[in-house]
């Protein structure tokens, strides 16, 4: 891993944004929802490092608390895929057969739906907010952890240590929670790096489209939603929300490239 | 071959009807009457009539979901609220202007990203081979609606090169058009190529080191031309795949796109749609997108086996 300089500073860069997103109520000490309209779109000061928006709001607060929104979004909805894509994925794959042509098909009709058309599906019947922005796009990603999981657990029930354990007699549960799912754990665990920036992506979109979090809570897509009318007297609204997304989302796929080699050191 | 084609159609076909349902129950769980929900929250007592006699929704569900399936079949995908206008009339409307900014967004992410691929593969492990791959994972990770904004901002607001937003048709002024459509389709294309960049090199690597490429290295042909003529052919064929199933994230960036550049396509309707609650409108889009993109990806496939001619044989012994 020390020999890989970029997934270390991608790594570092990681934790940086999970202490702001836990410390923000000590790293940010001005209110990110106090507005005052003798600060309205004012340009960075020291005061106010990332300048203030259109109602008078601390940027750099904004930017601050906007982490744990994207933060949690992008590794709730992760955990949520997880959650229903690997059991199903595990039990398609170990027992093959009517069911798991089943599960195939409906992943197959799943995936056809792409991730915006379906979250604007499941907001246009449960209304917008920031758990159902998470729900969909949880539910968007479950389909590639089930074919994921299927796939790793197809190949992992032939080996030696799986028949041996099965001749020992060990039932049908216990071989796929202690000796498939141990084996491919870490196979699951370099995807969900590469699936949490695309979530926490994900989150800024439908957050920007007004599909995700409602105003006035800080969350980085909503920022750049209301930095896109102010473009011409006031850009820095749009450089920080942005720049985090972006070095946000690059940190993890760098780490990830980094866990990736480090669990499986095929060359690429 | 046939045997192939057959199988993967007949998938598709279940895929099809599994959309359907997942479609049609959507629309049931939307909280009230299903006809007050389809004919609009302004809608009178004689158009609330007319849908519940048009779909049947006094009828067991099982024989409602088989009239709604088959008046989708015939292109009725009932009328907007908003407009009125039928589903399927205002879609076709938006669709070539998404399909146009679709289009050119590929042509963008094939023309940067295969030679890069190709050249970071053939180039390995050099700078060359650093900067695309450095290129390949900003492009991955840069939100496309923050890019399209600064390109806004840099283009637009500080240098006035391109307009920010508008839309004028092609056949009315081409070159205007084209510049409206630059930044867009470079916005939209931009995660495209470096997904296809790093598969092209990935899999240009692993043609490379083929032996049949040694044999052509042996026999003395240059460098470049066993690139060119022997090594590309194999090393594209799972970047054709790449594409098919790239269509999806396509869409959904068209309509990000599009609402950030004002381009009154397909994905600006859509996102109209769900503010205005105009359930109809939401349903034929949705069906519609997944559907298209079973059809898009059956294309690719049943085009991947007129390419290699191991899946034709493969198919042949009863499928892959």
């Amino acid at each position: 891993m020390l020999r890989r300089p970029a997934s270390v500073a991608g790594l570092a860069v990681v934790l940086v944004f999970v202490a702001l997103a836990v410390g923000a109520p000590w790293i940010a000490r001005t209110d990110p929802v106090q507005t005052d309209w003798s600060k309205v779109r004012k340009a960075p000061t020291l005061a106010h490092p990332f300048g203030t928006d259109d109602l008078g709001r601390d940027n750099f607060s904004r930017v601050v608390w906007g982490s744990r929104i994207s933060m949690q979004a992008g590794v709730f909805s992760i955990l949520l895929a997880m959650a229903i894509g690997v059991p199903v994925g595990l039990v398609a794959g170990y027992y093959r057969g009517g069911l798991d042509q089943l599960v195939m098909r409906l992943t197959d009709a799943w995936l056809a739906f792409p991730f915006l058309i379906l979250a604007i599906g499941l907001v246009t019947i449960m209304g917008p907010s920031l758990t159902n922005a998470t729900l969909a796009i949880g539910l968007g990603a479950t389909p590639t952890y089930i074919r994921l999981t299927r796939a790793l657990t197809l190949s992992t029930k032939e080996e030696d240590y799986v028949l041996a354990a099965r001749a020992l007699g060990a039932g049908d549960g216990r071989l796929m929670r202690r000796h498939v799912f141990p084996n491919i754990f870490s196979a699951l665990l370099v995807q969900a790096t590469v699936s949490v920036p695309t979530a926490i992506i994900a989150e800024a979109i439908l957050s920007f489209l007004g599909l995700g979090v409602q105003p006035p809570t800080p969350s980085w897509g909503t920022m750049l939603n209301a930095a896109q009318q102010f473009l011409e007297s006031a850009p820095w609204m749009a450089y920080w929300p942005g720049l985090a997304i972006f070095s946000l989302a690059l940190s993890f796929n760098l780490a990830g490239d980094g866990l990736r080699d480090l669990l499986d050191p095929r060359d690429y | 071959m046939l045997e192939f084609l057959i199988r993967r159609a007949a998938i598709s076909v279940v895929t099809l009807v599994v959309i359907s349902l997942i479609v049609f129950t959507g629309v049931r769980m939307i909280p009230g009457d299903p006809a007050r929900v389809m004919a609009g929250a302004e809608a009178d007592a004689a158009g609330i009539e007319e849908i519940r006699a048009k779909y049947g929704l006094n009828d067991p569900i099982p024989v409602q979901y088989l009239r709604w399936a088959a008046l989708a079949l015939q292109g009725d995908l009932g009328r907007s609220i908003r407009t009125r206008d039928p589903v399927l009339k205002t879609v076709a409307q938006k669709l070539p202007i998404t399909v146009e900014l679709a289009c050119l967004s590929v042509l963008l992410a094939i023309a940067i990203a295969i030679p890069a691929g190709v050249l970071a593969a053939v180039r390995r492990n050099t700078a060359w081979d650093v900067v695309a791959s450095a290129a390949s994972l900003g492009g991955v990770s840069i939100p496309n609606f923050w890019l399209g904004i600064m390109l806004i901002l840099f283009f637009s607001v500080r240098l006035g090169w391109l307009p920010a937003s508008g839309f004028v048709p092609v056949w009315e002024d081409p070159l205007a058009n084209l510049r409206r459509m630059l930044m867009p389709a470079f916005v939209l294309g931009t995660a495209l190529a470096a997904v296809l960049m790093r598969q092209t090199r990935n899999s240009m690597i692993e043609v490379l080191s083929a032996d049949y490429i040694r044999t052509a290295r042996a026999k003395g042909l240059a460098g470049w031309v066993v690139v060119f003529r022997h090594a590309i052919r194999n090393g594209l064929i799972p970047v054709v795949t790449i594409l098919g199933l790239q269509m999806g994230a396509l869409m959904s960036g068209a309509v990000v796109t599009e609402q950030i550049f004002v381009v009154p396509g397909f994905g600006r309707l859509v996102v109209e749609a769900v503010f205005t609650r105009d359930y109809p409108l939401v349903q034929g889009v949705v069906l519609i997108t997944a559907s298209s993109y079973v059809l898009i990806n059956l294309a690719v496939d049943a085009s991947y086996s007129l390419l290699n001619p191991r899946i034709r044989i493969k198919g042949a012994a009863g499928g892959p």
